[in-house]
């Protein structure tokens, strides 16, 4: 199939970048949608041109460093998946696809359509964990965690940090995320004891890092590549008010 | 607990709090103001708006109201201007549609739409009743219970668009609900997956109820003037 | 070079607890005087570092992704082994260690595969006390499955993500102790090279990935975690950044490199689908549960079903050819994991393949029509989607298509008994290392014994080595000629790379190695292939040292030159694992030389005289390097012969 693209272009974070289009021939609809680019790139190192910088890893959907805003939405136009497991044959041949970077102020472009996540390093190190050193753990099966809450769990802890979450969002909120942590630790009966104080800091932090707030559009359930629900949102939001009533 | 309201949960909270007044407030409201479809002389809803307007519990629900309103409002405007900041460069091509209903991403303007609303409707009847009078009131005052029946009719028989921005105002109104029912106890965590599609269908339940009803109202009296 | 691995004296099973109490420790106070460098931030790089910042160890951790949690132990899918025996089916230390050696096909080393065996239920523990959401049965105890080589349930899992969550439960640890000020992350930065100052390790070179700059860091000791080096065969499971460099910069410094040759080749993989495929996906090996594993009986009909004239759903069972089933009665379709390759690429090579040629049936429809649909969606449900969305076709309707690919190298630095390479101060943890596994790796071990080198083997055996560098002060990189001086090699050599403006991408010519690699040095290897294959390695490298092009600067982010870095040693790692592989003239786990087969065409190991690590020596640029054995003698066991047939 034969496509054209606008892809954006910006050298580094403090340079203004451009949208450039370039066409390409001959793409296979069994290629994914990363291997078309790795294409493109080809088709410019030939030409002379820098190759346009993206995120990518893994190609199997579980690192969640490919990113990417594909003609309007998040990891591009299919379900449950991130861009990396996206396949040319979702579209037609002589389509123009319009390549943006995540936009949020909380992820600032580095270069292209690279951009800079590590604010959701930075939440999740503000709490996002169980405090036990190596070692000191009691056996596995001392804890009991009924099938149904470590279902839960789970699912919520299947988060891969993306951050299609804060892309899709209108308010490039990061409470999909953060609340896909809380919800998993809170959910156990291991994450209880710093229950209080993680949900009191994660939130700090969050707001610190110039996230917007949700407004419950639930746009960030359907973009999100492993389908983690806005319930734990609502999970996050009790925790965060148990916590500020406790002294 | 100023932590608590400077954090955007927090802000939050105090929106969906307030929002869940007015929601509460708005059934009143209606089932006052259905007072007018059940009885065509206007006593029923002369008795009730002047028990609204004289019961010392509801004069003291009153200015908690008023501030429920403004908090609803002040908040509303901070956490939009918040969120619009988060992302200072926006995309080229953003297809929201399949994610997300128009009313939960545009409830700042659909807000706007029913403070204007509001500013006009207190401006009609409650500013008239409260504090200006009108001619309208005094005429078949009985007992000192105003005939406000005469005034909210009068207004809806005799200037066709006033019928036209109130059944407007309603559906504005509705669609804010749509969203804003569910919403509420969302962000107060009191959701899961099974509450929410109880939620939901709950919060149609009285949108439909809420903005139906005020909707239908101006239509009934214009109506059955003509009939 | 004479390889000391200083094994512990004493029964097999006494032995770690015996060095741990008489090793060297470093006291509280002492430890903050110490920096320790971990580069790689997989299990064993993130449960180390965060184990040595939890006792209190300055430490310094750098990974190439934007954040430690994208490491590529990320994707692992199956589980995690551990002899908890929860199930009382007969498990216990000693079974894992021997199931593990077996496995191994005798060629890893006694102790530390005992050491692994003894700390895995440590790890279990650690990980549920960390979070990690283990499946449960409805009683809320740990739940179990098998997996293959093993005839007990011991692996624990999390859904078909257990490598993520047990990456993320180690990314916790890790992000705490980087709040608390003992660890400092550096992300997007890759290490370039290993500096060491009077033959001791005591720091690294990286280079910022974003802004291209060069810096040095001291440490007095460098710990390697930085993974597997399957990319060398350009298409693998493994993530697009894995890379070689690290390990092979330590190698060219004097650490020697066991194993090369010792890859695993994973058989249920998706099919290559065309000339601009980047990388393959796995399928996890639970499919071959249910999954029978057929091609045509005839010729005819693998040529009909290649050219589209014959669907593989119209083939009867009497015209299908069930070869695991055949070939191997007792195992079946669950033989190990360098069997079941081994027989694909054989039918394959035969004519029988199906689609591309290179491809396999793994058919359902017998599981389908014996257990239901619903429950083959259950176990396999996710699996299924993900097989749909990446080749258009449904498996509940057409069988799927497979074909191996590579997957995990147990090959590594060489390392003793304490994780220590033979450069002094130099460790390497996880798949870094080539100590476990032997020539062939069992499911479920990796995520095992990444966790164990991290968690409970490295931050005692690193004290044992700290505790001689007490007197050994911080170095300031900036005062120290070694550290300029490699700085300045590192700088040299990217200008070199990019000075030389040539014609062919980075992609093209790593793709030509790969080739190269899986046609010559994949999973079935003889001596005239071997010795061609070193001859077009060597043309790929002359190819790229002339006509590389890299677009940009090396002072700004450029992905060419990243990758460029890495293909360059790939190139020279490519000729020594085909080295490895024509000296090793037997068959044993994943290597497999065509000569050295019986007659029904198994695997003929020579335990009389391959019964060793082969650790190779770099000597210089143009010089070959030199081999020296670390002999295996299996005290505890009886070594024999795999047998997967009855």
């Amino acid at each position: 199939m034969d496509l054209t693209l606008k892809v954006w272009r910006q050298e580094n974070r403090k340079a203004k970048g451009r949208f450039e289009s370039y066409s390409l021939k001959n793409i296979s609809p069994d290629s994914s949608f990363l291997e078309m680019l790795d294409v493109l790139n080809e088709q410019l190192i030939m030409q002379n041109n820098e190759p346009v910088a993206f995120d990518h890893d893994c190609r199997e959907g579980i690192c969640g460093m490919c990113s990417l805003f594909i003609n309007g939405r998040a990891h591009g136009p299919d379900e449950s998946i991130t861009t990396c497991q996206l396949h040319m044959r979702k579209f037609s041949d002589g389509d123009t696809i319009v390549i943006e970077p995540w936009r949020a102020g909380g992820f600032p472009v580095i270069k292209d359509l690279i951009v800079d996540r590590s604010a959701f390093d930075q939440i999740l190190q503000a709490g996002g964990f169980i405090s036990v050193n190596t070692g000191s753990a009691r056996d596995g099966n001392g804890i009991l965690i009924p099938k149904e809450k470590s279902d839960e769990s789970m699912d919520a802890a299947a988060c891969i940090g993306c951050g299609a979450c804060v892309a899709t969002c209108k308010n490039s909120s990061a409470m999909l995320f953060m609340a896909s942590k809380v919800s998993h630790l809170a959910l156990l009966p291991q994450g209880r004891p710093e229950a209080v104080r993680r949900a009191k800091a994660m939130v700090a932090k969050m707001d610190e890092l110039g996230f917007g707030s949700c407004t419950n559009t639930g746009a960030c359930e359907v973009e999100c590549p492993k389908g983690i629900s806005i319930a734990h949102i609502a999970r996050l939001n009790r925790e965060f008010l148990v916590a500020n009533l406790k002294p | 607990m100023a932590s608590f309201l400077n954090s955007s949960i927090g802000k939050k909270f105090l929106m969906s709090l307030s929002g869940l007044f007015l929601i509460s407030f708005l059934l009143v409201h209606l089932f006052v103001n259905s007072m007018i479809l059940f009885d065509k002389s206007g006593v029923l809803f002369n008795n009730a708006a002047h028990f609204m307007g004289t019961n010392p519990i509801i004069r003291i629900v009153e200015p908690i109201l008023a501030i429920g309103f403004i908090l609803h409002i002040i908040y509303a405007g901070i956490l939009t201007l918040t969120n619009q900041w988060a992302r200072p460069v926006g995309y080229n091509k953003q297809k929201s549609g399949n994610s997300s209903s128009w009313a939960s991403r545009n409830m700042f303007i659909l807000g706007s739409l029913i403070f204007i609303f509001l500013v006009i409707h207190v401006a009609n009847f409650f500013w008239k009743v409260k504090f200006s009078g009108s001619e309208l009131l005094d005429k078949g005052a009985v007992n000192g219970v105003e005939n406000t029946y005469l005034l909210v009719t009068t207004f809806f028989i005799n200037w066709w668009w006033i019928d036209i921005v109130y059944v407007i105002g309603a559906l504005v109104l509705g669609l804010h609900l749509t969203h804003a029912f569910w919403a509420a106890f969302q962000t107060l965590g009191l959701s899961d997956n099974r509450w929410r599609k109880r939620l939901e269908i709950l919060g149609w339940a009285y949108t439909i109820l809420v903005a139906g009803g005020f909707a239908i109202i101006p239509l009934w009296v214009k109506i059955s003037s003509m009939l | 070079m004479k390889l000391n691995a200083k094994i512990p004296s004493g029964p097999l099973s006494e032995k770690w607890s015996k060095y741990k109490s008489s090793q060297n420790l470093v006291n509280p106070a002492n430890k903050r005087k110490f920096d320790i460098i971990v580069v790689g931030t997989g299990l064993a790089g993130a449960s180390a570092a965060a184990s040595l910042g939890e006792l209190g160890f300055k430490v310094k951790n750098f990974c190439y992704q934007d954040s430690p949690r994208r490491a590529h132990s990320i994707a692992a899918q199956g589980g995690i082994n551990a002899a908890k025996n929860y199930q009382n089916d007969g498990d216990s230390v000693y079974r894992l260690f021997y199931d593990t050696i077996k496995g191994g096909d005798y060629r890893a080393r006694e102790a530390n595969v005992y050491r692994l065996a003894e700390v895995s239920n440590q790890i279990i523990d650690q990980c549920v006390g960390q979070g990690v959401p283990f499946a449960r049965d409805y009683g809320g105890y740990l739940d179990n499955r098998s997996f293959g080589g093993a005839l007990v349930s011991r692996t624990f899992y999390a859904r078909g993500q257990t490598g993520q969550q047990l990456l993320l439960g180690a990314y916790g640890a890790l992000n705490r102790q980087i709040a608390a000020g003992n660890v400092t992350m550096y992300t997007r930065t890759e290490m370039m090279d290993i500096v060491l100052v009077d033959g001791i390790a005591r720091g690294i070179v990286t280079r910022n990935l974003e802004t291209g700059e060069l810096e040095s860091h001291f440490g007095h000791a460098v710990v390697l975690a930085t993974g597997g080096y399957g990319n060398v065969f350009f298409l693998s499971t493994n993530a697009m950044g894995s890379n070689a460099s690290a390990i092979w910069k330590a190698y060219k410094k004097g650490a020697c490199f066991a194993n090369p040759a010792f890859v695993q080749i994973h058989p249920t993989c998706i099919p290559v689908h065309g000339a601009s495929q980047s990388k393959l996906t796995l399928m996890s090996e639970s499919l071959r549960n249910d999954g029978r594993i057929w091609v045509p009986k005839e010729k005819e009909d693998a040529e009909k079903i290649r050219a589209g004239k014959l669907k593989p759903t119209d083939l009867p069972d009497e015209k299908r050819d069930y070869y695991l089933e055949r070939r191997y009665p007792a195992f079946g379709n669950l033989v190990p994991r360098d069997v079941a390759s081994r027989a694909a690429k054989e039918r394959c090579d035969a004519g029988y393949g199906v689609g591309s040629g290179q491809a396999v049936y793994l058919d359902f429809k017998d599981s389908i029509s014996r257990l239901g649909k619903a429950k083959i969606e259950e176990r396999y449900g996710n699996l299924f989607q993900m097989y749909e969305k990446i080749v258009d076709e449904n498996p509940y309707e057409t069988p799927m298509m497979i074909y191996p690919a590579i997957h995990y190298t147990m090959g590594g630095l060489w390392v003793d008994y304490e994780l220590m390479t033979t450069i002094p101060g130099l460790f390497a943890i996880g798949e870094a290392n080539f100590s476990d596994h032997g020539a062939n790796r069992l499911g479920a071990s990796a995520l095992m014994q990444g966790l164990a080198d991290g968690y409970f083997v490295l931050p005692f055996t690193i004290q044992n080595y700290l505790a001689s560098q007490l007197s050994v002060p911080r170095m300031d990189p900036a005062k120290q000629p070694e550290f300029a001086a490699a700085v300045e090699g590192t700088k040299e050599w990217n200008e070199k790379l990019m000075g030389i403006k040539g014609s062919r991408s980075v992609d093209s010519i790593h793709k030509e190695l790969g080739l190269a690699m899986w046609d010559h040095v994949g999973m079935g290897r003889n001596k005239p292939g071997l010795e061609e294959g070193i001859t077009k390695i060597k043309k790929v490298k002359e190819l790229f040292w002339n006509d590389v092009k890299i677009p940009g600067n090396a002072d700004t982010m450029n992905i060419e030159l990243e990758k460029a870095n890495r293909v360059a040693d790939f190139l020279e790692l490519g000729e020594l694992l085909a080295k490895d592989a024509l000296h090793r003239e037997e068959s044993c786990g994943g290597h497999f030389r065509e000569e050295h087969a019986m007659s029904d065409g198994e695997a003929k190991r020579d335990d009389d005289n391959f019964k060793y690590v082969g650790a190779w020596e770099y000597k210089g640029p143009g010089k070959e390097p030199e081999l020296n054995k670390e002999a295996l003698d299996y005290e505890f066991i009886q070594v024999k012969t795999r047998n997967y047939k009855e």
